[in-house]
């Protein structure tokens, strides 16, 4: 992206420069245009292998115009008109009708409709290529900015005659910015492009203990390998291994390598057996056996032994056969890199990288399932106040986090201001999702205490009746909820560990959460009462404790809660009806694997079953669902072990 | 909203008229998880049959749509198809999104010998008799990406990322023997699947980055579905990847998907598809034109399947009329060879194979959340079965030829007439 | 004993009346059999609605007679499904493959046949080869017997650790929601051989009555459907009324007590939990090849919370209830988003009931939770009482 800038400004300069001197041919065509005319095609149908051809003879014709028309081209702000095939720049893109612009002297040479000419649009693999060519022009530019551009251009295609130029560039360059890209490529192309293995190993030991990616880049392929197969290994290649069939290289694979040289004869597959017995068939018969009995693999067995004493088939080699063959050869694979010195060099440096690789990614993975945790923990723990603490088992929980959600959206149709507008949609959140848990809690939940499975079911009903009623309002449309910038980002320690702001902020909100919960229940009047009207409500209620009035508060606060962490949601997720109903699930089992009634065992739970499954995930990677599924399956036999979940308390909520 | 409302309930008033005019069944998920792309579908398709109606209507008749809503719920495909077909008695159906609901809708069109027109781009490996594939097959959108991958691109190392189900599937099992084929080693292919809105995805892009240290350039082919695209992107952006550095080429992601979030972080990936809005040609402007004022909104976004749809709404009007009758036979023999223009410029051809010539379009997603359309092959033709698949690159589908939509070449044989569902 | 169960609980009698004459009256409207009235989409949604009464009838034993919210309920009808499933692909593609290979040179091996069957039915995720759970997929009786073993097992093994640690009430209702997930997203892999997201589809048509019209098959599914309907009721009936009916009922109402009066509680709830998840993979089993597509969305774990909230709405604790929750429920909503309601013009504001159906029975749910924990079942007894009055 900066690049593609970059090189627009450059353009930019380029295009204000003062135009090449006008000529007497100006009615003709200019020698920038002729020169391009003559290779029209590969301009107009640019493709990242044959571009070269042309970038060469524009280059090798020193024309004053073509560092601004490769410029241009490549910010794709070349066209082509319809009619004549003449290339011009427009003046304005957005223009209508569009002032054309001729390529060699800068004067306006006519208009045309969008439809008339073509944007010449070459794809990023043309644009890094044509990138590469004006390096040596950008190099040499008086702008830093243009000498970034070209070392940006060389560490996306780095070539051989870029070596010297950047150790050029490295002798006399001034800007700062400049002179430190520089040097982090020019260990690269002295790996990659110097002759001297002297200054190659120098340059890998620079790298030593240097984590980032591109480091890893210069270093890895080095170290690739080719597997080959001999009669005795090869001297004078740069043997990486030896490999032995069965263990090292599969055995079938190890004979088919054989099998491809031509160094054993080809193993006779069913299918080919079967193909070649039907080739055979002479009257109904196959070397004497009727076809008809020929409907199983002994009798094809022996059909085919047949063919093969005729001599009309190949025999198959025999177990023995291919053991022998397998043990007179020998697999190996050799490094491309042919200096042993070198390859050695490189895998003692990549070595020690990638055990520190290993433990960062260990790092990054744990702050992976520390992120999953506090995400599951703020859906939960709205839940382990209601359910947890209240025992009331609200299917409707997911629709509060459903709810919070969409209030972050209104609030940000209205406030266009993103940072302003998640300040105000946090406590609107809490306060729409505050009223609506209250009014639920009048409305139905009350008259259902003594029947607590009974909550369920009605519970159920209203969330499926607020999932429809928000589809009806919003639609089924998934609806942005667009964090602000300073939040866009992430955080990088280096090229393996990095997490994302929002993550990070939802962690911190988790950890808000759970101390104002914590001290909102232990330290307050509110919370004393609540614990109370918890244990006893007979008895909290012969103190003079209200406790209508404190279920109220307290569904409406576990409510609340569950319309912050939908705003928190939303933010990484998508806004959709039934962003909650994936929720709903998940929360329960945090709330019963951590031990019911209490907020702390809702922490522990969340972090066990985020860090579960990000750790199943790790064990197989390309399965994201079955880590899901192992992980409920672990949930299901941790409960049998431990009913009452990690921390079990004593209360009206235990269900009995 | 209230237009639609008026519209669906005129249909259902309709659908119960007289039985003389000829009437379209549209079978489109209105409610549940796949009505957020299936009822732009059912709106285009209220819009074609009243402009037809408009232009005189069909054989001198009005044509009448019914509107069914089977609710993203696979089973009531079959049932809502088996009353389309029975109950109103319907001449075609243009329906289905998702593959899981075609093949449900299958054993019911091939019972009853109905007709239908499939808008959307699928895996391949199915050419049924009752059925007009007017999406595209993995040869006219995945091979063509890939291809563009490996020529322009340069990309050595593929990461294919998929949601876990058949679409992905089949066809990055398709591309994975392409990639073998094409000297791709197995270790440079990763792949990984994820469930249905999957939305954390903060390891997966950090793995995909991984790829990179080989020093190999890496790109990711995304068959991602829907919603978790949003949680994809998001994260592509939080980590700050760029096109340049990780290009993605997505095959579910189109204008209408996109209208869901910021793109400007996402500008410079890819997709690719047979039809972008962008495409500058005079039919596609008055089709976007008459898309507007229809729907009454102009910031709406047109995409592939809707294109899908106007072809085969096309085709099916010319094949009735060339074979004056709706009946069914008489329409599917006239179908064939069929050549109606489509929005990007050229024609498409209805094949023996039941599916179509089309172009492959590749774009580059802008700030506005289109596509610059930086590639555009000729028109491929559909492939019902693929030729880089062992089992399938024997089978063969000519429906007025051979008579047959799976046809061994190796032992000469039909395997079968009727579909594998 | 049969003769005393028909006597001892009167509504034995009256609902196999009622069924019996269901069952007369659509075969007479059919149009396999009789004037055709009833179109064969409408058959096929009756029996269907049969086979969802059944699995109300068993979650009503469960959950209104021995107190076991099961939220799970519906995984082992979907299970019963699937089993049966596995053997209709499985028949009909060998037969499709067996024509095909026979026309070729040389004739098949079984191996051949069966690799190429394999292929048939698992190139929509990429396999070749037959998973292990489809070994017995060749067979009918084997799959008849899955049906009701596989479901069973399940249920046993799940209730056995459940039981047996006493996991009870509302942890209990959210452990047997953990189980539904987790074989939903189970059986969505595609590794997992059940094929995935697509599930096994085709299945509405039989192998062997390729030339019976659907017309038909969709009857003989209706008088199966309520065959086995008719048969549990009976079955439940007699289970209830006896002596083992008061010592469920008496666990549902307080389990200590029970426990203390000497009764192994566990075995008491393991029985009856695991036969009505055979029960469930029984109606599963009838249901799918009518539906014609089976895959895992089908056992999300809302559809068992809705199996749940059939029985509330008719009326817990009480077998006709069951069933009439699931019917009125089932057809209504069958009725209401098919597009054949007639949308109601309120002047500013039209009700199209495809969208406005949800919220309704949401709202629905909570009346009659509120108001009528009896549910529907309650309005039985007004009118009864009315007659005795």
């Amino acid at each position: 992206m900066i690049r593609v800038f970059l090189a627009a400004l450059l353009a930019l300069c380029l295009a204000t420069a003062p135009a090449p001197r006008a000529t007497a041919q100006d009615a003709a065509m200019g020698p920038l245009q002729a020169l391009v005319q003559s290779r029209a095609d590969l301009v107009a149908d640019a493709s990242r292998r044959s571009v070269g051809e042309v970038l060469e003879i524009l280059i090798a014709s020193e024309l004053p115009g073509v560092p601004g028309f490769l410029a241009r081209w490549q910010a794709r702000e070349l066209y082509q008109r319809q009619s004549d095939g003449l290339f011009v720049y427009v003046q304005d893109a957005d223009a209508t009708p569009l002032t054309l612009i001729d390529i060699d002297t800068g004067a306006v040479i006519g208009t045309a409709t969008s439809r008339e000419v073509a944007q010449l649009r070459p794809n990023r693999g043309v644009q890094t290529v044509i990138g590469s060519a004006l390096v040596a022009f950008q190099l040499a530019a008086e702008d830093p900015a243009d000498r970034l551009a070209a070392l940006a251009a060389i560490d996306s295609a780095p070539e051989d005659i870029h070596l010297a130029l950047v150790q050029d560039l490295i002798a006399v360059e001034t800007d700062a910015d400049v002179l430190a890209l520089a040097e982090v490529l020019l260990p690269r192309l002295v790996i990659a492009f110097d002759r001297d293995d002297a200054d190659r190993i120098a340059a890998i030991e620079s790298l030593a203990g240097n984590v980032s990616l591109s480091a890893r880049a210069t270093l890895n392929p080095l170290l690739a390998t080719t597997t080959g197969v001999a009669t005795a290994l090869p001297e004078g290649e740069n043997i990486a291994r030896v490999l032995n069939p069965g263990t090292d290289i599969d055995r079938d694979a190890a004979y088919a390598m054989l099998v491809a040289q031509g160094l054993a004869p080809p193993l006779v597959s069913r299918a080919e057996q079967r193909d070649i017995l039907a080739a055979n068939v002479i009257e109904g018969r196959v070397a004497g056996l009727p076809v008809a009995q020929l409907g199983t693999d002994d009798a094809r067995d022996t059909a085919y032994a047949a063919l093969v004493a005729q001599g009309l088939a190949a025999p198959a080699p025999t177990a023995a056969q291919i053991d022998e063959s397998l043990a007179a050869h020998v697999f190996f694979e050799t490094y491309r890199e042919a200096s042993q010195a070198v390859t050695d060099a490189a895998s003692a440096t990549l070595g020690g990288i990638d055990t520190r690789v290993a433990w960062f990614r260990a790092l990054d993975l744990s702050l992976d399932g520390l992120s999953l945790a506090s995400i599951y923990f703020l859906a939960a723990i709205g839940l382990a106040i209601t359910f947890g603490v209240m025992g009331v088992i609200n299917m409707a929980h997911g629709e509060f986090i459903m709810i919070g959600a969409y209030t972050g959206y209104v609030v940000q149709t209205l406030v266009p201001d993103y940072t302003l507008s998640i300040a105000i949609a946090i406590p609107l959140a809490f306060a729409v999702t505050f009223a609506g848990g209250v009014a639920m809690e009048r409305l139905v939940i009350r008259w259902l205490y003594h029947r607590p499975l009974e909550t369920l079911l009605a519970t159920f009903g209203m969330s499926i009746a607020l999932q429809q009623i928000v589809r009806q309002i919003f639609g089924t449309q998934a609806r942005p909820l667009t964090p602000p910038d300073w939040l866009a980002g992430s955080v990088a320690i280096n090229d393996v560990v990095s997490i994302s702001s929002i993550r990070i902020a939802i962690f911190l909100l988790g950890v808000v959460f759970f101390v104002a919960l914590w001290l909102t229940l232990n330290r307050t009047r509110l919370g004393l009462e609540v614990r109370a009207v918890t244990q006893n409500p007979k008895m909290a209620a012969s103190m003079g404790i209200n406790p209508d009035r404190i279920n109220m508060l307290t569904f409406g606060l576990g409510s609340g809660i569950a319309g912050i962490a939908g705003v928190a949601i939303g933010l990484f997720a998508q806004v959709v009806p039934d962003l909650g109903a994936n929720y709903i699930v998940q929360s329960f089992m945090t709330v019963v694997v951590g031990g019911v009634g209490n907020i702390f065992g809702t922490l522990i739970g969340a972090g066990m079953i985020g860090g579960l499954q990000k750790f199943i995930e790790w064990l197989n990677p390309t399965n994201t669902l079955a880590a899901q599924t192992y992980m409920i399956l672990f949930v299901i036999l941790f409960i049998q072990v431990r009913p009452r979940g990690i921390i079990a308390l004593r209360g009206r909520a235990a269900g009995d | 909203m209230k237009k639609l409302l008026l519209a669906s309930a005129l249909s259902v008033i309709t659908a119960n008229a007289a039985s003389a005019e000829i009437r379209v069944g549209i079978l489109h998920s209105l409610t549940g998880t796949m009505a957020i792309s299936e009822t732009t579908l059912r709106d285009v398709m209220q819009m074609l049959i009243e402009q037809q109606n408009a232009a005189g209507g069909l054989l001198g008749e009005q044509i009448v749509p019914v509107v069914v809503d089977p609710a993203s719920d696979w089973p009531l495909f079959a049932e809502r198809a088996r009353e389309l077909l029975t109950v109103n008695e319907v001449d075609v159906i243009f329906g289905a999104w998702t593959s899981v609901s075609r093949k449900s809708v299958l054993p019911v069109l091939e019972e009853l010998n109905g007709l239908m027109f499939y808008p959307v781009q699928y895996e391949g490996e199915e050419s049924s008799r009752n059925v007009f594939y007017t999406g595209a097959a993995p040869n006219q959108q995945a091979i063509p990406a890939v291809d563009y991958y490996l020529e322009e691109l340069g990309v050595e190392v593929f990461a294919l990322l998929g949601t876990d189900y058949v679409y992905p599937r089949t066809t990055n099992r398709i591309l994975e023997q392409y990639l073998l084929d094409a000297g791709v080693p197995q270790e440079n292919i990763f792949v990984n699947y994820t469930p249905f809105g999957h939305s954390d995805w903060s390891s997966i892009v950090s793995d995909v980055v991984a790829l990179g240290a080989g020093g190999q350039q890496v790109g990711v082919i995304s068959t991602i579905n829907g919603d978790a695209n949003v949680g994809f992107y998001a994260e592509l952006a939080a980590q700050g990847v760029s096109a340049d550095d990780l290009p993605v080429v997505a095959f579910s992601v189109g204008e209408e998907e996109l209208a869901g979030f910021d793109t400007a972080p996402l500008a410079g990936h890819l997709a690719a598809w047979n039809y972008f809005m962008s495409a500058d040609t005079p039919e596609n402007e008055s089709f976007i034109t008459a898309w507007h004022d229809f729907i009454g909104d102009d910031a709406r976004p047109t995409n592939d399947p809707m294109e899908a749809h106007y072809i085969g709404f096309n085709m099916w009007v010319n094949a009735v009329e060339a074979a004056g009758t709706t009946d069914v036979d008489a329409v599917r023999a006239a179908m064939y060879g069929i050549e109606v223009p489509n929005l990007t410029g050229g024609t498409a051809v209805m094949l023996p194979n039941h599916h179509l010539t089309k172009p492959v379009l590749i774009g580059e997603i802008r700030a506005d959340g289109q596509f610059d359309i930086i590639s555009q092959t000729e028109p491929v033709p559909g492939d019902a079965w693929t030729d880089f698949l062992p089992e399938s690159a024997v089978l063969e589908s000519d429906w007025p030829g051979l008579g047959c939509g799976m046809y061994d070449t190796a032992t000469s044989t039909c395997v079968q007439i009727e579909s594998n569902y | 004993m049969s003769g005393t169960i028909f006597t001892r609980n009167r509504s034995v009698s009256i609902f196999i009346t009622v069924l019996t004459l269901l069952a007369i009256a659509v075969t007479a409207l059919s149009e396999g059999y009789g004037t055709g009235a009833l179109s064969v989409s409408f058959t096929k949604v009756l029996g269907m609605t049969l086979c969802l009464c059944l699995a109300a009838l068993a979650m009503d034993l469960v959950w209104g007679y021995c107190g076991i919210l099961s939220l799970g309920h519906f995984a082992f009808f979907g299970l019963g499904g699937y089993m049966i499933g596995m053997w209709l692909m499985t028949a009909r593609t060998e037969q499709v493959v067996r024509a095909n290979l026979s026309e070729a040179v040389i004739p098949p091996t079984e191996g051949e046949i069966t690799a190429a069957t394999a292929s048939q039915i698992f190139s929509v995720v990429g396999a070749t080869d037959w998973p292990w759970m489809w070994a017995a997929s060749d067979s009918l009786i084997l799959s008849l017997v899955l049906v009701v073993a596989v479901p069973g097992l399940l249920a046993l093994v799940f209730g056995w650790l459940a039981f047996r640690s006493r996991v009870t009430g509302v942890y209990l209702s959210i452990l047997t929601q953990a189980m539904t997930l987790a074989l939903s997203l189970y059986l969505f892999q595609n590794d997992t051989g059940l094929r995935g997201n697509n599930g096994l589809s085709g299945l509405q048509n039989i192998p062997g009555l390729e030339t019976v019209g659907q017309d038909r098959i969709s009857i003989w599914f209706f008088w199966g459907s309520a065959l086995a309907l008719g048969l549990a009721y009976i079955g439940a009936a007699w289970m209830v009324s006896g002596k083992f009916g008061n010592i469920i009922r008496g666990i549902r109402d307080d389990e200590q007590r029970v426990r203390f009066l000497g009764y192994r509680v566990e075995i008491y709830k393991l029985f009856v939990f695991t036969f009505t998840g055979c029960l469930c993979g029984i109606a599963g089993a009838l249901y799918y090849p009518q539906a014609g597509i089976i895959n895992p969305d089908e056992i999300a774990p809302i559809a068992s919370i809705y199996l749940a909230v059939w029985v509330a709405i008719g009326g817990r604790g009480r077998l006709y209830g069951a069933v009439i929750g699931a019917a009125a429920v089932s057809l209504l909503s069958t009725y209401f988003t098919g597009g054949r309601a007639p949308n109601l013009d309120l002047g500013l504001f039209t009700i199209d009931w495809v969208d406005w159906w949800p919220v309704l029975l949401g709202l629905g749910f909570v009346l009659v939770t509120l108001f009528a924990p009896k549910g529907l079942g309650g309005l039985v007894d007004l009118i009864i009482r009315k007659d005795r009055a």
